[in-house]
C-alpha cells in the first residue's frame, strides 16, 4: 500500500508537467498577446499607441521571448528578468492587466472556489444517495418513475439557465437577490465569523445551481449499479443467511455500488469547477470563474495559465484521494492491482 | 426416522410479462432427519425454485400459490412450522433462514462477497443466529474452516474469495452454510463449476459432515453421476411436476417413467458398446446442402502427414508485481510446458484436465490467439505444410479459414446486439465469400445444418436457450467450411439431455463433413463418447496420450487414475471410493511416485508404451519394455 502510495505520488509528476505544457501552449494558440490585444483596444478608443511602446512593453514582459523560453521561465526552470522565479518556486507570475501578482489576485477566489465545489460535492452525495438507494430498491414504482423524471429534468436544465431561473424567482416573489457569495459588508474583508456566516447563508444557490446536473447524473449511476448488485449472487447467499433486508443492503450491494461515488471525486472537481464560471457570472460569484474567464479573453497569459494550473492541481489531487480511497475500500483493486491473467 | 422437511402439493407462480408460470405444479416429498434427497431434472424443470422457496428467497415476481412446506425443528420435538404461509422477510422466517435451513450455491465465484473477508462472511451467520460476540464467532469459524479442510484456517479468515480456488470458495461456501449446524442443508449444484478432483473431494467433504453433524441433505442437480453417489431418495421432476420418486435402488434399477428413462440413456457412460449412440430426448438431424458438402478435395499427394502436428509447445505467463519504479516480473508461471501431439485427418483427438492445466491455452496457441514462447505448430494445408507460429498478416488469414474456434460459454460467445444471421455471416463477411445471394444461401443451409429453422435468422440470441446457442455457434464456426474445429468444452455449460443432443450433433458432422476435432474437456466420459485419442494434460504437461479404449482400460500415469476414479458414475453399483481419492495431491506433479514425480531435478519425457500409448515417466524407468512385455 505505501509503496502504491509513493508510485500514485510520483505519477502526479509528469502528468502536472503535460498539463502545463499543454495549458501554456492553448493560452497561446490565438494570435497575438496581452499587449497586441490591449493595443487594439486603446486605438479603438482614439488614444493611439506606438509601435515604439508596444515594443518597449514587449520586452518588459518578456514577450519577444520564444514560447519555449516563455514556457520554461513560467515554470521556473529557466531564468527571466529577477532570476528563476517559477511555479516550481511557488511564483504564480504577474498578471498584466490587473498590474498585481497572481497570487493575490487568486487568494481569496481559489479559497472560495475550494469551498463552493467542496460544498457541491457533498450536496451532490446527500441528495443522490438516498434518492439512488430508494429508486433502485423500488424500481419501476410510483416513486422512482418520478424521481427519474426529475432527474432527468436537472440532467437536461442548463446550469446558467437555471441560475437564472432561481435570480428571477427569489427576486420576483421573494424580493431579495441572492447574487453573491456574501453580504456587501464583507466584500474584500478579512476574516471573520460573520463573514464565514454570510458565506455559508449565501451557499446554497450556487450550490444547487451547479451541484444538480452532477445529482442527477449520480442518481443514474447509482441506480443503476444497485440494481445491477441486487442481481448478484451473493446478495441471494447473504439473504439465506437470515440478514435483516437492510443490514444486507448496507453492507453487501451498497458497498460494492459505491466505487462510482468515489472514483467521482476526482471527475466531479473540474466538472463542477468549469460548470461554475459561466454560473459564476451569472450569479455574480467572487469565485475564480469571473476572474479566469477575463484573463483568457485578454490573453493575460500568466494569470490564466497560473489559475488553470491551480485547478489542475486540484484535479490531480482529487484524483489521487480518491484512488486511495478505492484501494482502502476494494480489496480487488488493493490486492490484485497489477497482476495480469 | 421423522421427516425434518414435508413438501405437499407445492405450487409456484411466476408473474412475467407473457402471462403467469407455474414453475412448480404441485409436487409433494419429504426429507427424513439425517438422509439424503436428490431433485433431479433439467435446468427449467423448476428444481431451483422449490429450493427458493423453502428458504423463502424467492424472486420478487415469484409467490407460493397454494401448497404447504412444514419444518419440524428436530431441536424442538412437536412443534411445526409452515414456511410457506411465514412473510418472507419477517423475523420468524429470518431466523430459519441461514440459522436451521442453510444453502449452498452453484457458482462458488459469484456466491460470495469479493469485499468482505471469508471470515466476515462466514462469522455473520452464527453472530446474527446464535447472539455471539466476535470473538466467540472467530473462534467456531476457524474450526468450521479447518473441518471443511482449510490448510491454515488462522491465515484463511482474513483472506479474500478472489485470492482463493474454486475449490477452496465452495468449501468457504460450505463452512458458512454449516456454520450454524442446521438441521438441513440444501446444496443447489454445489459441483456443477467445479472439475471432477475437486468435486469428488466436495462431495466426500459433504458425506463426512452429515455423518458428524447428523444433517438432512436436499441436493438439487442435473448430474446422475453426483445423484447415484449422495441420495438416499431421489424425486425426478419435470416441468414443475414430480416424474418418478423412490429410494436410489429403486430410481435406478426399475426406472419405469418414460423421462428418467431417457435422462439416464442420454448420459455417456464408460462401458457403452461400441458404436452405441446417446439417445436425446430431443434428437436433431444434421443436413448438409450443396454450399457445405463442396469443398476442395483432399489432394492424393497431401498423403499422411497429420493435419496437425505440434512439437514442445511452451508457454510462460509473468506475474507481475509493483514496485516502487514501474512493475518487474517477480515470478514466471509455465502454463504450457513441453506439449506435443499429432492429430491426423478425421481424427478426434481429446485434450483432457483440470482448468488451469492449460490445455484451453494449448487450443489457443494453435490458434494463434495466444503467442507461444517455444515449441512448433504445424498445419498441413493441402499438402503444404505451414509454420502455424510464423505466419504473416495474410497467410495467417488463410490459415483461420481452415481452422475454427467452438467456445465453452454459449451466453458470452454470442454478441448479444447481433441477429443470428450476422452472427453466422460475419466470418463470410470477413473473408469475402460470395455474393449477397449465395451468403445468404449459406448461412440458411448453415441453420439447417444445426436442425435450426431459418425463420429464427432474424432473431438476436437472448431468444434462445442455451443448447440452441451452441448450435449457433457451431454454424458460425463451420461457415468457412474449416477442416479443423477445436472445440473448448463445447458441452460443459448445458445440461445432459442437451449435452447429449450436441455431442451427436458433432459426431454426425464429422462424419459428413469430414472435419477433424480437438475437442477439450474436463468431463471423461463426453471425451470417451466423441474422441478416437485422448491426451491427459495436468500443470501444463502432456501426462498421458492413448487411444481411446487403452487409456480406460489401462491407465498408467497416477494423475490418469486419480482423475478415472473421480469421475461419479449414474450407477448405485459402482460407487466413488472417496476415500482413496488422492487428498488433493493428484495434481501435483511433485507427489507423483518414482518414476512419475515431476520436480527441479527430473524433467521427464514421453515413453512410448506401445500402441500408440504414451506416458511421461523416467525414461530408464523400464515402463516401456515391462509393458510390451505384458501384452
Amino acid at each position: 500500500m505505501l509503496t502504491y502510495t509513493i508510485r500514485r505520488v510520483l505519477i502526479m509528476v509528469p502528468t502536472l508537467l503535460v498539463i502545463s505544457a499543454l495549458v501554456f501552449i492553448i493560452i497561446q494558440l490565438p494570435p497575438g498577446d496581452f499587449l497586441e490585444t490591449q493595443m487594439a483596444e486603446l486605438q479603438a478608443q482614439g488614444e493611439g499607441g506606438n509601435a515604439e511602446k508596444l515594443e518597449f512593453l514587449r520586452k518588459q514582459y518578456g514577450l519577444d521571448r520564444p514560447m519555449i523560453e516563455q514556457y520554461a521561465i513560467w515554470l521556473g526552470v529557466w531564468p527571466g528578468e529577477t532570476g528563476f522565479a517559477g511555479l516550481l518556486q511557488g511564483n504564480l507570475g504577474y498578471s498584466f492587466e490587473f498590474n498585481e501578482p497572481v497570487a493575490k489576485i487568486v487568494g481569496e477566489a481559489m479559497w472560495l472556489t475550494i469551498v463552493v465545489s467542496v460544498a457541491t460535492i457533498i450536496f451532490t452525495w446527500v441528495v443522490s444517495f438516498p434518492i439512488g438507494i430508494y429508486s433502485a430498491t423500488h424500481q419501476y414504482s410510483a416513486g422512482d418513475y418520478t424521481l427519474t423524471l426529475v432527474g432527468f429534468l436537472g440532467l437536461a436544465t442548463p446550469n446558467f439557465l437555471l441560475a437564472l431561473v432561481l435570480l428571477y424567482l427569489s427576486n420576483v416573489y421573494l424580493g431579495i437577490s441572492i447574487g453573491g457569495l456574501m453580504d456587501q459588508q464583507y466584500m474584500d474583508q478579512p476574516f471573520s465569523w460573520g463573514k464565514a456566516w454570510s458565506v455559508l447563508a449565501h451557499l446554497w444557490v450556487p450550490v444547487i445551481v451547479i451541484g444538480t446536473s452532477g445529482t442527477a447524473g449520480m442518481i443514474r449511476r447509482l441506480r443503476a449499479n444497485l440494481l445491477d448488485e441486487l442481481q448478484k449472487q451473493y446478495v441471494t447467499t447473504a439473504r439465506a443467511k437470515g440478514l435483516h433486508p437492510r443490514k444486507l443492503l448496507w453492507k453487501y450491494p451498497l458497498r460494492m455500488a459505491l466505487n462510482p461515488f468515489i472514483s467521482d471525486i476526482g471527475s466531479l472537481l473540474p466538472e463542477v469547477i468549469s460548470g461554475a464560471v459561466i454560473v459564476s457570472v451569472v450569479l455574480s460569484l467572487p469565485t475564480t470563474g469571473p476572474v479566469l474567464l477575463r484573463a483568457l479573453q485578454t490573453q493575460d497569459q500568466y494569470l490564466a495559465g497560473s489559475f488553470l494550473m491551480l485547478l489542475a492541481l486540484l484535479t490531480v489531487i482529487g484524483m489521487f484521494i480518491s484512488d486511495l480511497a478505492l484501494a482502502a475500500l476494494d480489496p480487488r483493486i488493493r490486492l490484485t492491482g497489477g497482476t495480469q491473467r | 426416522m421423522a421427516d425434518v422437511l414435508t413438501v405437499r402439493d407445492l405450487r409456484i407462480q411466476f408473474q412475467a410479462p407473457e402471462g403467469l408460470i407455474k414453475a412448480v405444479d404441485g409436487i409433494s416429498f419429504r426429507i427424513p432427519e439425517g438422509k439424503t434427497v436428490a431433485l433431479v431434472g433439467e435446468s427449467g424443470s423448476g428444481k431451483s425454485v422449490v429450493s427458493q422457496a423453502i428458504m423463502g428467497i424467492l424472486p420478487r415476481n415469484g409467490r407460493i400459490a397454494s401448497g404447504e412446506v412444514l419444518f419440524a425443528d428436530p431441536a424442538q420435538r412437536g412443534s411445526v412450522v409452515d414456511i410457506a404461509k411465514l412473510d418472507r422477510d419477517s423475523a420468524a422466517m429470518r431466523a430459519l433462514r441461514g440459522g436451521r435451513i442453510s444453502i449452498i450455491f452453484q457458482e462458488p465465484m459469484t456466491s460470495l462477497s469479493p469485499l468482505h473477508t471469508i471470515g466476515d462472511q462466514i462469522g455473520e451467520a452464527f453472530i446474527l443466529h446464535r447472539n455471539a460476540g466476535p470473538a466467540e464467532a472467530k473462534r467456531v469459524v476457524v474450526e468450521m474452516l479447518k473441518h471443511v479442510g482449510f490448510p491454515d484456517p488462522d491465515k484463511a479468515f482474513d483472506t479474500y474469495p478472489f485470492e482463493l480456488s474454486g475449490g477452496l470458495r465452495q468449501r468457504a461456501m460450505i463452512a458458512m452454510a454449516l456454520v450454524c449446524r442446521p438441521p438441513i442443508l440444501i446444496a443447489d449444484e454445489p459441483t456443477t463449476a467445479l472439475d471432477v478432483t475437486i468435486q469428488a473431494q466436495i462431495l466426500k467433504l459433504m458425506q463426512d459432515l452429515q455423518a458428524e453433524l447428523g444433517m438432512a441433505i436436499l441436493i438439487i442437480t442435473h448430474d446422475l453421476g453426483v445423484v447415484a453417489n449422495m441420495a438416499e431418495e431421489i424425486i425426478v421432476m419435470y416441468h414443475g411436476k414430480v416424474m418418478e420418486s423412490g429410494t436410489r435402488d429403486d430410481v435406478f434399477r426399475h426406472a419405469e417413467h418414460p423421462y428418467l428413462n431417457a435422462l439416464l440413456r442420454a448420459v455417456p457412460r464408460f462401458d457403452m458398446e461400441p458404436g452405441e449412440r446417446l439417445v436425446p430426448i430431443r434428437e436433431i438431424k444434421a443436413k448438409p446442402g450443396q454450399h457445405l458438402l463442396k469443398k476442395d478435395p483432399w489432394p492424393a499427394h497431401a498423403g499422411d502427414a497429420p493435419l496437425l502436428e505440434v512439437k514442445h509447445l511452451r508457454k510462460t505467463f509473468a506475474i507481475r508485481k509493483q514496485g516502487l519504479l514501474g512493475r518487474k516480473n517477480a515470478a514466471v508461471a509455465t502454463v504450457v510446458d513441453d506439449v506435443s501431439f499429432t492429430l491426423k485427418r478425421g481424427e478426434c483427438l481429446g485434450l483432457v484436465g483440470e482448468s488451469g492445466c492449460g490445455k484451453t491455452t494449448t487450443s489457443k496457441i494453435v490458434l494463434r490467439a495466444v503467442s507461444a514462447d517455444g515449441g512448433t505448430v504445424s498445419y498441413n494445408d493441402h499438402g503444404t505444410i505451414v509454420d502455424v507460429l510464423a505466419l504473416d498478416e495474410k497467410g495467417l488469414k488463410k490459415y483461420r479459414r481452415r481452422v475454427q474456434y467452438m467456445f465453452q460459454d454459449p451466453f458470452g460467445s454470442l454478441n448479444p446486439r447481433m441477429t443470428v444471421f450476422d452472427i453466422i455471416n460475419e466470418p463470410l463477411l470477413i473473408h469475402g465469400i460470395g455474393d449477397q445471394k449465395e451468403r445468404f444461401e449459406r448461412v440458411s443451409e448453415l441453420m439447417n445444418l444445426v436442425g435450426l429453422n431459418v425463420r429464427y435468422l432474424r432473431r438476436y440470441p437472448h431468444s434462445f436457450s442455451g443448447g440452441q446457442r451452441q448450435r449457433i455457434g457451431i454454424a458460425r464456426a463451420l461457415a468457412l467450411q474449416p477442416d479443423l474445429l477445436i472445440c473448448d468444452e463445447p458441452v460443459s455449460a448445458l445440461d445432459v439431455s442437451i449435452q447429449a443432443q450436441i455431442l451427436n450433433l458433432l459426431k454426425d458432422l464429422k462424419e459428413q463433413l469430414g472435419l477433424t476435432y480437438l475437442f477439450i474437456s474436463h468431463n471423461l466420459a463426453v471425451v470417451d463418447y466423441v474422441c478416437d485419442r485422448i491426451a491427459v494434460m495436468c500443470a501444463g504437461r502432456l501426462v498421458e496420450l492413448a487411444p481411446r479404449d487403452v487409456l480406460f482400460k489401462n491407465p498408467v500415469h497416477p494423475y490418469t487414475r486419480a482423475l478415472l476414479s473421480a469421475v461419479p458414475k449414474p450407477d448405485p453399483d459402482a460407487r466413488l471410493d472417496l476415500t482413496a481419492l488422492m487428498a488433493g495431491k493428484a495434481s501435483n506433479p511433485g507427489d507423483w511416485p518414482d518414476p512419475f514425480t515431476i520436480n527441479e531435478s527430473a524433467k521427464l519425457d514421453l515413453v512410448h508404451l506401445g500402441d500408440g500409448h504414451f506416458v511421461r515417466a523416467r525414461p530408464d524407468s523400464g515402463l516401456g519394455s515391462v509393458q510390451s512385455a505384458a501384452q
